[in-house]
């Protein structure tokens, strides 16, 4: 950044380098990467489709791989995914209907997103593994 | 011939000529997503560990398939419109950027096509 620039008083568009992460920040990028990351998801949507019309020995196959520890990593990381991206995709639908946009709100509602998020991911396995 | 005026013609457009289709439908399908993810997830918590017989004739059934075909359309289309904003943001230089732009849309297009015709195959295959 150059001396005129810093004495200048103007507001500066950030250095990410040099930039402070914060709530809003942080979960604007996030919603960026699991959107990204969804797209690497939706190829085990794909796979178990093309599974059950393959037949039961690829259905097991399929089921044989997502029960394996990497492939429970694997659902959980897709789940975790889809579970922030449509909770904050809702938060950006409410933006777009041009309300909460102030501070305070913005934390409020990105604190929710990350708290929804978290209670979702553990109520969806607990109902899918039969704990509860 | 168009009769709004020149200046009608223009508004919206922005630099980008046709930024506001591409942000209007990402809006449609995130909001048609909404109630079909929430679905989604809840079908597929209750097929968790099921058997090959219990799976097929759950998708098999056109309550399931058709919702299905709809998450599939809408969420392979805002997928492909969320990867072109990503591509486009990250990727500057034109050699790299159209054809990742044309990948993104062969991959969409084939992987959501591949999903329904799986979903068809398994409803009508018998
Ligand atoms: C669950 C319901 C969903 C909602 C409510 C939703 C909402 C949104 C919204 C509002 C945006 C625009 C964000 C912006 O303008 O910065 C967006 C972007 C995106 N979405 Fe979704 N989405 C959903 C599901 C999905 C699914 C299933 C996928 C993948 C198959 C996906 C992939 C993406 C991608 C790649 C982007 C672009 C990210 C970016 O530009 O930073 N979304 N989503």
């Amino acid at each position: 950044m150059s001396q005129t620039q810093q004495n200048s008083g103007r507001p500066l568009s950030p250095h990410l380098s040099v930039y402070k992460p914060q709530i809003s920040s942080t979960l604007s990028i996030l919603h960026r990467a699991t959107g990204v990351a969804l797209a690497v998801g939706v190829l085990v949507l794909a796979w178990w489709l093309v599974a059950i019309a393959g037949g039961a020995e690829a259905y097991d196959q399929f089921m044989v791989c997502m029960s394996s520890i990497p492939g429970k990593l694997v659902l959980l990381g897709f789940t975790v995914a889809l579970n922030y991206h449509l909770l904050n995709g809702i938060r950006h639908l409410y933006w777009d209907t041009g309300r909460g946009f102030e501070i305070d709100s913005l934390h409020r509602t990105g604190w929710m997103v990350v708290i929804g998020t978290a209670l979702l991911t553990v109520v969806e396995w607990a109902l899918a593994y039969g704990m509860v | 011939m168009s009769l709004k005026t020149p200046l009608g013609r223009v508004r919206g457009l922005g630099s980008a000529k046709d930024g506001t289709e591409h942000f209007w439908i990402q809006r449609v399908t995130a909001i048609a997503l909404v109630p079909l993810v929430i679905w989604f997830i809840a079908k597929v918590i209750a097929l968790t560990g099921a058997d090959y017989m219990t799976a097929r004739a759950a998708v098999a059934d056109p309550l399931f398939a058709v919702p299905l075909l709809l998450l599939i359309g809408t969420g392979f289309y805002h997928l492909k419109l969320g990867m072109q904003v990503v591509i486009e943001d990250y990727v500057s230089n034109d050699a790299l950027k159209i054809p990742a732009l044309l990948l993104n849309t062969f991959f969409c297009a084939g992987v959501g096509i591949l999903s329904a015709f799986a979903v068809l195959q398994i409803s009508f295959g018998g």
